[in-house]
């Protein structure tokens, strides 16, 4: 009778905290608005499976504990509500994969339209590098990393002369923009990791991983890392803002390139974008 | 991953026929009394069970290995290996251990005590050969600037052949005792020497196919089926 | 496929290798340190692995009373908190769980629900619980080492694992992991190869493959599993040590760290999380799959039923077994891995699904018009169901690709592995250790002690994991000391003081049970032969607890299968596995 009732009342206490409890997502802030759909769909699937079955339990240990004279009813199996139940599963299953998968084919196709950017984390802090007048980032290495140039970018290669570079500050991005998120890291495996925009991926040094995403709402947005790497791992934070398209880009206006720093300097710096074709 | 998923498809299609040949689609609430089909579960002979179980352990690492090695060939920075020509005598010497092996298996299964002894002392000798030969390819390969560090191929070749030679090591400490006990009588010897000639033909097949990939003769392979096929 | 005598005596062939007895102990010492008799040998992995337990479950305290609380403790440094879960992690899965299943439960039950006298290698299983001993030996050394333990989390990524900013990394921590990691798999393929062989070779006659108890289906499983997986964390710490110790790139890139250019070049950290996952996928099948076994039993027995669709249940056992080599890159999808393995990874994690709800389904139904006795093996069983249950249900949403990329390295996925393979595993343990316990020392454990401990620790663990799935649903990340940040409410704070205390609560009552177990090895009430009227062939022995030798003259001979509970027609409502019953009650398929 305990045991029946403190089952019911675990279905109750879930189902409550699910509802009343103040704890949920952060509101979104991305165009990912689809994985937070198909988490939904998630939670009614499964909560129905929970809350089904576990009642279901309850009701077995009150209908049939043990009294005096009970017998147990003898059926090896049943190969037809076996069956029954393994249909209904697959079903339910494929409920939950099929807007998985769609979802997740949106996530790896970067859009056409979408500008890049590139995310450099170290051990503990993010830098950042957008690409300039010319739209394209440079190339780069660990092995060009020294004081002065401490994302690593080629000095020798003139696409990278006119990169926007923000070491160890904030980024900015453009309102509605769909960006391309290039991520390197210099040192481990770093994670960079937005809440309100929901992608997120690891970096990997040695080599460049991405996402994308299009920002919908202007507002500050922390950044942590999501990928243990080290002591500092919890505390490598720093702050994404998305602007306004002209504050972004006065914003955009007041950083420096990598010709202006000691590095870049040699690279002769393309002032228009035509110039800059191969 | 692809080596060591088809080395587990491999081991996942044996288990799941043998399991069939058991009888798991039986309903046992259905059959009961005394069970007298042969052979009988109850009592059956183990060193095969043992050997082939472990077998299974030591391929799964080196197809791991494998596999590990042909992801790594994958990334741009490599190049093949400069592999001193003393590997090829110590891979006939591994050859030769084993046909040696074989015989002593056939000759115990015979009862012929002497032939025993006599191939026995062959493998032996000749495996010592292999460990010998293997040494050499270490400084050879030391001396030609693919020391362990120098190089990924050369980081995976110590690594695998390490492994190798630990098993070989295993195997001949094994051999040692089985021959140690022979003196009992060719006849129980029998089995455990067929067991040690079992062990042997894996620790040559094995090394076979970690040569085969390490020298990139698995790789050309694969891709040449793929074009015939595709 | 098998044939049916009608008379006991006639035509049964005898076993092809003569019933010897297993090996004698001579001495103190071959009796009491280097026993070879597998339950001895089960005891003394179930004693290490608890005890070595302990210091896991006090490493939760620090780490919850850090989390709950932080600030408040000076003591716990970043380092020490990075220190304490990668400890806290490895030892529970590995030294505890998986050595508790298999080295405990498997030593002690296997030959006896089988009908062996002991395992097929005696020696080598002496030799397997002493590596183990070794191996839990290295590990407690590395927290004397100067620079202490790995704090590189249980996973071990590199390249930060064997590195300056993670404590152990450059230091000892980090190798004496991976030796001991090394010393364990040794030992454990030793004793996995008892275990197998010795369910392939040694059961007693009649014993067919589908007359074996669900327990023996599971371990049997799990150990051929161990086998193919364990050597891929094998070539993976190998790999790692000559990484640390020899320079070698198998893991390493070209990378700066604060400030140097270090040496390393060309290597791929994701090989490393491929043969890492490779091992680790399986290996919480290897800790979930006994527990599924033998939580079946404890139903069958506790119900006096059979387990519903036994058949059905064997494949299942078999297909996860199989499935779950094909799903390990699902901890892998933000690794940075080529997308479209997303996709066949997302699919093949929601297909093990199936099998797997199967099982929970025929667990109820067995429940379903059965004869329910509230025992604390039951109690603990339906806790198991609720909690696996859940955990479970969670993994479906980590196993959707896209919708595992906002909750990876959050509280979500620690909140999802501690329901299912911490707190529901844990519960099988203690069910079984309740169910087996008459067998082990021919004494009951006391119930009433029994029902505080489970209340506390089901409710208890229920309330701790459950509500931290939604920290982690807030955007709350794992394995950081400090939780705060712009959009984390404070309520949330709150939330992790009372988990904390939930936490504490449920250590206290562990402690509890420990000395139920001390008290009742001494006064508990005795026991008598097979207390619980179960069918299986353990409780058969002669004596209990069994002597060495477990059978006295004769091994048994088996008539019928593990579950003829409340058969219609029968005197008593079960039928003893070795019981012939009359002839003419005897059926064949025709």
């Amino acid at each position: 009778m305990i045991v029946a009732a403190s089952l019911v009342l675990i279905v109750l206490f879930s189902v409550g905290f699910h509802l009343f409890s103040p704890w949920w997502w952060t509101p979104i802030a991305s165009n990912w608005g689809y994985i937070d759909t198909t988490l939904v769909i998630t939670f009614w699937i499964t909560g129905a499976v929970f809350v089904a079955v576990v009642l279901f339990m309850a009701w077995c240990v009150f209908r049939y504990r043990h009294k005096p004279g009970r017998v147990a009813h003898y059926e090896p199996e049943s190969r037809k509500l076996e069956i029954w139940l393994i249909a209904l599963t697959a079903l339910g299953v494929a409920a939950m994969l099929a807007p998985g998968l769609v979802v997740w084919k949106r996530f790896i196709t970067v859009p056409d339209d979408a500008t890049e950017i590139e995310v450099v984390a170290q051990q503990w802090y993010w830098s950042y590098r957008l690409p300039g007048v010319d739209g394209r980032l440079g190339s780069s290495g660990t092995e060009w990393i020294d004081f002065d140039n401490p994302l690593g970018i080629n000095p020798h290669d003139r696409f990278g002369a006119d990169d926007v570079v923000i070491d160890s500050g904030d980024l900015h991005l453009p309102l509605g923009q769909p960006v391309r998120v290039n991520l390197r890291s210099v040192d481990v495996l770093h994670d960079f990791y937005v809440p309100e925009f929901r992608a997120k991926m690891d970096m990997v040094p040695g080599m460049v991983t991405y996402f994308w995403f299009t920002p919908t709402r202007t507002g500050e947005f922390e950044v942590l890392c999501a990928e243990l790497c080290g002591v500092g791992h919890g505390v490598m934070r720093g702050y994404v803002s998305i602007d306004e398209p002209e504050d972004f880009d006065s914003w955009l206006g007041e950083q420096v390139t990598f010709a202006g720093l000691p590095a870049g300097g040699a690279v002769r710096v393309a002032e228009t974008a035509e110039e800059s074709d191969p | 991953m692809s080596i060591v998923l088809g080395f587990v498809a491999l081991v996942a299609v044996v288990a799941l026929t043998w399991l069939w040949k058991q009888g798991v689609a039986d309903r046992p609430w259905l059959e009961t009394g005394a069970v007298t089909r042969i052979p009988s579960p109850g009592g059956q002979p183990t060193g095969r069970a043992g050997l082939g179980i472990f077998l299974i352990v030591a391929g799964g690492l080196f197809a791991l290995s494998g596999s590990a090695v042909s992801m790594r060939m994958g990334y741009a920075d490599w190049f093949e290996m400069r592999l001193p020509g003393v590997i090829w005598i110590g891979l006939a010497l591994l050859v030769l251990s084993s046909l040696a092996l074989q015989a002593a298996s056939f000759a115990a299964r015979r009862g012929d005590a002497r032939g025993l002894a006599r191939w026995l002392g062959a493998g032996t000798v000749a495996m010592t050969g292999f460990l010998m030969a293997q040494g050499l390819a270490w400084v050879r390969l030391a001396e030609s600037g693919q020391s362990l560090a120098a190089t990924p191929g050369a980081s995976f070749f110590y690594l695998i052949s390490g492994l190798h030679v630990l098993h070989v090591l295993g195997g001949l400490a094994a051999l040692a005792r089985v021959g140690a006990r022979q003196g009992r009588g060719p006849a129980e010897a029998a089995t455990a020497i067929g067991l040690c000639a079992i062990y042997w033909h894996f620790l040559l097949i094995v090394w076979i196919a970690m040569l085969a990939i390490l020298t990139g003769w698995a790789a050309d392979a694969a891709a040449l089926c793929r074009a015939i096929l595709s | 496929m098998s044939s049916v005598s009608e008379d006991p005596d006639s035509g049964i062939p005898p076993a092809e290798v003569p019933d010897l007895p297993p090996p004698h102990a001579h001495g103190w010492w071959s009796r009491w340190v280097f026993s070879q008799d597998a339950k001895y040998i089960a005891l003394q992995y179930s004693g290490t692995a608890i005890a070595i337990g302990m210091v896991a479950l006090v490493l939760s305290w620090l780490i919850r009373m850090q989390l709950g609380f932080p600030g408040v403790f000076d003591f716990i440094s970043a380092e020490a908190y990075y220190q304490f879960i990668t400890m806290h992690g490895m030892i529970m899965v590995v030294y505890l769980l998986t050595a508790i299943f298999l080295g405990g439960f498997g030593n002690y039950l296997i030959p006896l629900m089988v009908g062996a006298r002991d395992m097929v290698f005696p020696f080598v299983n002496m030799l397997s619980f002493w590596m183990y001993f070794a191996a839990v030996v290295v590990l407690v050394a590395s927290f004397f080492a100067p620079g202490g333990p790995t704090g590189a989390g249980w996973t071990l990524y590199p390249p930060q694992a064997i590195l300056s900013g993670t404590p152990g990394g450059t230091g000892w921590g980090i190798v004496l992991m991976l030796v001991s990691l090394i010393l364990f798999i040794i030992g454990f393929t030793m004793g996995g190869l008892n275990y197998a062989v010795t369910v392939l070779q040694a059961r007693t006659r009649g014993m067919t493959l589908m007359r074996m108890p669900l327990t023996v289906w599971g371990i049997f499983t799990a150990t051929v599993m161990a086998l193919l997986a364990f050597p891929a964390l094998f070539v993976a710490a190998v790999m790692m040590l000559f990484d640390r110790l020899l320079g070698t790139s198998f893991f390493m890139p070209a990378l700066v760290e604060m400030g140097q250019q270090l040496s390393y070049g060309g290597g791929s950290p994701i090989v490393f999380q491929h043969l890492f996952w490779f091992f680790g996928h399986p290996e919480v099948y290897i800790v979930a799959l006994p527990a599924f076994g033998i939580v079946s039993d404890l139903i069958a027995v506790h119900a006096r039923k059979n387990i519903f669709g036994y058949r059905m249940m064997v494949w299942a056992i078999v297909i996860i077994g199989a499935l779950s080599f094909i799903v390990w890159a699902h901890h892998m999808y933000v690794s940075g891995m080529h997308p479209y393995f997303g996709f066949f990874f997302a699919t093949t994690t929601l297909i093990i699904a199936v099998p797997t709800a199967l099982k929970v389904y025929n667990w109820i139904l067995t429940l379903w018009r059965g004869d329910i006795h509230l025992t604390l093996p039951m109690l603990f069983a339906l806790g198991f169901i609720v909690t696996f249950l859940n955990g479970g249900l969670t993994g479906l949403f980590l196993g959707n690709v896209v919708v595992d990329v906002p909750l990876s390295d959050t509280m979500f996925v620690v909140a999802h592995f501690h329901m299912v393979m911490g707190v529901a595993p844990i519960m099988v343990i203690f069910g079984a250790i309740y169910h087996w316990f008459p067998l082990i020392s021919g004494r009951m454990l006391s119930h009433r002690l029994g029902l505080i401990h489970f209340w506390v620790t089901f409710i208890g663990a229920y309330a701790i994991f459950f509500p931290m799935h939604y920290v982690g649903l807030v955007g709350v990340p794992r394995r950081y000391p400090d939780i705060s940040a712009s959009f984390v409410p404070d309520s949330v704070a709150t939330l992790n003081a009372f988990i904390s205390v939930a936490a504490l609560t449920v250590g206290a009552a562990q402690i509890l049970f420990l000395f139920n177990f001390a008290w009742s090895l001494r006064y508990g009430r005795k026991a008598e032969p097979n207390p619980w009227r179960a069918a299986s062939l353990e409780w058969q022995t002669p004596e209990m607890p069994p002597r060495h030798g477990n059978w006295g003259k004769e091994l048994p001979v088996v008539y019928r299968w593990a579950y003829e509970y409340s058969v219609p027609g029968a005197s008593r409502d079960f039928i003893a596995q070795d019981d012939p019953g009359h002839p003419a009650s005897w059926s064949h398929v025709p």
